[in-house]
């Protein structure tokens, strides 16, 4: 089976059954998507396919026929995404586990919408848990990288 | 505290907190420094000074922060403390956690276990902190807990960055033939003035170490400070937005197994049978093993991949053994009301004469109520997990955890092998909040390594086993009464709780050999020791013997004694007329810090001022882990659902070491608080928990949580914690917020029973 993950082409031999998370973590040791629940509840997982959001432990890797991006692909050149920055700026993270998920779920938002507003933020990040409360430092963050993307 | 002298000295240190034996060592032998753990683990010319400092020559320097970075920032602020005397820029340093030490011992966690009240400064509550930190340290427990590492942390660790920048000026004073005096030290480098020399630290290291410190050193004035009391960029903040490999579940050793564990849902129950045939012929499977532990029973099974583990984990078949408790909340319940109606009560407070003031009191002047909290889970985010390796004789465990002494102790007696081969690495934790105090998980990870015949074994819990094989935060029930004078104040409180003990559930999970006797503190903190004055006030404890797990949760007593006092003295504020803010301003009146932030929470809510129909607020305060913290909540009627719309909240710990990252801590509290008011229960059913992920066990998520403003007060004049004490107020003043717009008291949690939030 091949499976294309942050522009690698990677060949693999497992169940198609198998959630594409174990497979990034278990078999490709591609540690940036965190195993959470397991039934797409908390978004820790969350990695791209063909652009659009996804919860890869509910994924089969059998399903996967696209290009997967991981928190690890944000970052090609090794220059911080402007999303991971205001992550930084806003010093957002605190025990950090769930915060690959957000910064994808993040990067989607402002993709989808360039300037989202208070409601829309919250419809969007709401598919991802944060045991720590960092929800206020994670909608700062998204408004600066939103005005940020403004500025440009 | 009179009941205090009765209680054997030995019985009192195991009732507050204290886990092993052997007591009887004199004064010598605590004098005497532990050793320095970092001496066997320098890379090729690097020296160590101390517990906490690491410099090689080419000035790359380590620094030691030896608690459990859980996301309150601990690394960061303990660095700072050290940084701060060593001068050197915490952008130039690595962080480390550290190997397992008794020089790492904690001893303010036990200091503050002591049942006096932060604000006693009594000769016997003194002598009892002191006593209790002697203890500590020659117990030498490397713990994370109780919000104390940065005043744990507060002297040692700048002393430490100070006696090796003194030495390091000693060595450059020698070879510049100049006076130490004379030299500065500044980012790492030390400038002779008159020269115009300089030395990096790295290139007089070596000589440096082999100096003793002079005797006295002068910790820097506090307005010269460069680095503490300003926020700080965090050090793991990098790492943290990139995904980067950091947490335990992440760790990746050559050869390494994956494994999963199933254990016995009747909690303590034996295993009856168990089939593993079709499990074991599944694809990736290595084995299946039994788990007998004190702990829990259940088993393991090892396999070439988590999936193929969790897969085959589903397809044995096990007959599990009830365990030793009623099997439903019906039943859990009738216990715990048994116990409140004629269990023997401990008190931690009882001021005054409480039956005398009831004895003749006019009925109209009576207010009574019963409270009520369910068990909870802790829900960090990273289910437990722990890597293990155990070969040659050496165990290795990779452990996101509290507790790495004890971890080192009790996973090496596990499999059979000494302390001293037992080698802890302590990963970032992907959310704590006490689970991570205890040490299960490690201890199983390490059973599980004497199966692989030397190779590393990762095992992670699913997420089901995480929510059911927590050690819950107890449920707990009070009865209350207060008698009310003709100006509306309390003349009289009596309350009466109770709760499973947190440490005579522990003890016999760890220390089976120990027996906890005596008074539990965590089942009446929050509520005996309140800055109130009440003329009589009596606060009493009562263990309610139920045997489902229980461990320490974010606030500990204080997350269901926040609830219960200050909701009780709502509706005595009610009850007597009185503004709840300003009733608790009277009655706070000995207490200037608790004035401070009361008036402080005032101003920034603007409490008093007429609102929109459909919002209220709702206030209280909880002094806890020696910060006291006043908290208003605004809530609005959206549609018939309750939104809370914002929390204000004035904390003062008396200093604060970094102001941005204090301000994260508040805010994760107050959201952990109302997280668990709003919508967390952990109920049973059958004899097992009936909740097993987030979609029937669901924390706060963003579309709830509401705006959180922090104000920072600094009047205190012992210092106080940062991880815990936002969480109390918050669950208080969101249901007297809740009873101010709705006018239902809700006395038990989850608040969601009887009112729907947004």
């Amino acid at each position: 089976m091949k499976l294309n993950v942050n522009g690698r082409d990677h060949d693999i031999e497992v169940e198609p059954e198998m959630p594409l998370l174990w497979v990034l973590r278990d078999k490709l040791s591609i540690l940036g998507p965190k195993f959470g629940c397991g039934i797409a509840q908390c978004g820790a997982c969350t990695v791209f396919l063909d652009g659009e959001p996804v919860r890869s432990c509910s994924v089969t890797v059998g399903e996967v026929s696209g290009a997967v991006t991981t928190i690890e692909g944000l970052m090609p050149d090794g220059r911080m995404h402007p999303v991971q920055q205001a992550w930084i700026d806003e010093q957002v993270a605190q025990c950090g586990y769930c915060q690959a998920g957000q910064i994808m779920t993040a990067v989607a938002l402002l993709e989808a919408i360039p300037n989202p507003s208070d409601e829309e933020i919250d419809n969007a990040m709401s598919g991802n848990l944060c045991r720590c409360g960092t929800y206020p430092r994670i909608r700062a963050a998204i408004k600066r990288a939103a005005s940020a993307n403004a500025g440009a | 505290m009179g009941t205090l002298g009765k209680i054997a000295r030995r019985t009192f240190l195991i009732g507050t907190g204290l886990v092993a034996g052997g007591l009887a060592v004199g004064y010598y032998y605590y004098r005497r420094p532990y050793p320095n753990p970092l001496e066997g683990e320098l890379t090729d010319g690097e020296v160590t000074f101390n517990p906490y400092v690491k410099i090689a020559p080419d000035n790359s320097i380590t620094l030691v922060a030896p608690r459990a970075e859980m996301g309150q920032g601990v690394s960061t602020t303990l660095a700072a403390l050290v940084a701060e005397e060593l001068d050197v820029r915490l952008d130039q340093v690595t962080v480390e956690h550290g190997p397992a030490g008794h020089a790492y011992a904690n001893t303010t966690m036990l200091e503050e276990g002591v049942p006096f009240p932060h604000f006693d400064e009594s000769t016997i509550a003194e002598l009892m902190r002191s006593g209790m930190a002697v203890a500590g340290k020659f117990l030498g427990l490397q713990g994370t807990g109780g919000s104390t590492s940065i005043v744990d942390g507060y002297y040692r660790m700048r002393q430490a960055g100070a006696a090796a920048r003194e030495v390091l000026k000693l060595a450059a004073a020698k070879r510049l033939g100049v006076e130490p005096g004379t030299l500065w030290t500044s980012d790492g480098v030390i400038t002779d003035p008159a020269s115009g020399k300089i030395l990096t630290y790295g290139e007089v290291a070596a000589e440096a170490a082999a100096l003793a410190p002079p005797s006295e050193i002068r910790l820097r004035d506090k307005a010269d400070w460069k680095i503490l009391g300003k926020p700080q960029k965090r050090i793991d903040m990098r790492a943290k937005v990139t995904g980067a490999p950091i947490f335990g579940i992440d760790v990746r050793l050559p050869e390494m197994l994956f494994a999963t564990l199933r254990m016995n849902p009747y909690r303590g129950g034996p295993i009856v049978g168990l089939d593993a045939g079709a499990a074991e012929k599944m694809r990736g499977v290595v084995k299946v093993i039994r788990l007998e532990t004190g702990i829990a029973n259940g088993f393991a099974v090892i396999a070439d991949n988590t999936w193929r583990a969790f897969q085959a984990a589903d397809a044995v078949q096990a007959e599990w053994g009830k365990g030793a408790y009623p099997p439903d909340d019906a039943g859990i319940f009738d216990a715990f009301d048994q116990a409140l109606r004629s269990g023997d009560a401990s008190y931690g407070r009882d001021d005054g004469n409480v039956e005398t003031a009831f004895a003749d009191a006019p009925r109209e002047r009576i207010v009574e109520a019963e409270y009520r909290v369910p068990y909870l889970a802790h829900a960090t985010m990273e289910p437990m997990n722990a890597t293990a390796q155990l070969k040659d004789g050496r165990l290795d465990i990779w452990a996101p955890n509290q507790m790495p002494t004890l971890i080192r102790q009790l996973a090496a007696k596990a499999v059979g092998i000494e302390t001293e081969n037992c080698f802890v690495h302590t990963t970032y934790l992907g959310g704590g909040f006490g689970r991570r105090s205890d040490v299960d998980y490690a201890i199983y990870a390490a059973l599980v390594a004497k199966e692989t015949e030397g190779r590393p074994v990762q095992v992670t819990w699913t997420r089901e086993e995480d929510t059911q094989q927590d050690m819950y935060r107890p449920a707990a029930v009070g009865r209350f009464r207060a008698r009310l004078g003709e100006d509306g104040l309390p003349v009289a409180i009596d309350m009466r709780i109770a709760a499973p003990s947190i440490i005579a559930s522990i003890l016999p999970r760890y220390f089976p050999s120990l027996s906890p006797i005596g008074p539990d503190k965590s089942i009446t903190d929050g509520s005996a020791n309140q800055p109130y004055t009440i003329a009589n006030y009596r606060v009493g404890g009562v263990k309610a013997p139920v045997a489902i797990p229980v461990g320490f949760w974010r606030s500990v007593g204080n997350s269901f004694n926040g609830f219960f006092h200050e909701g009780f003295l709502d509706e005595i504020a009610v009850a007597g007329k009185l503004d709840p803010l300003d009733m608790r301003r009277k009655l706070m009146a000995a207490y200037p810090t608790a004035i401070n932030v009361v008036d402080k929470v005032a101003a920034m809510s603007r409490w008093g001022e007429t609102l929109p129909a459909g919002k209220a607020k709702g206030f209280a305060f909880t002094l806890s882990f020696g910060t006291w913290v006043a908290q208003v909540v605004q809530v609005a009627d959206v549609g018939g659902r309750i939104r809370i719309e914002k929390v204000w909240c004035a904390a003062d710990p008396g200093q604060v070491m970094d102001p941005a990252i204090f301000e994260a801590q508040m805010m994760s509290g107050i959201v952990y608080g109302l997280s668990s008011a709003i919508g967390e229960e952990i109920t049973f059913a059958d004899g097992a928990a009936q909740q097993s992920n987030f979609h029937d066990y669901g924390p706060m998520r963003m579309f709830q949580c509401p705006q959180i403003e922090v104000g920072l007060l600094e009047t205190a004049h012992r210092m106080g914690g940062a991880g815990e004490p936002g969480t109390p107020p918050a669950i208080a003043a969101l249901a007297n917020a809740v009873h101010a717009l709705t006018g239902k008291r809700i006395r038990s949690m989850p608040l969601s029973k009887e009112v729907e939030f947004v």
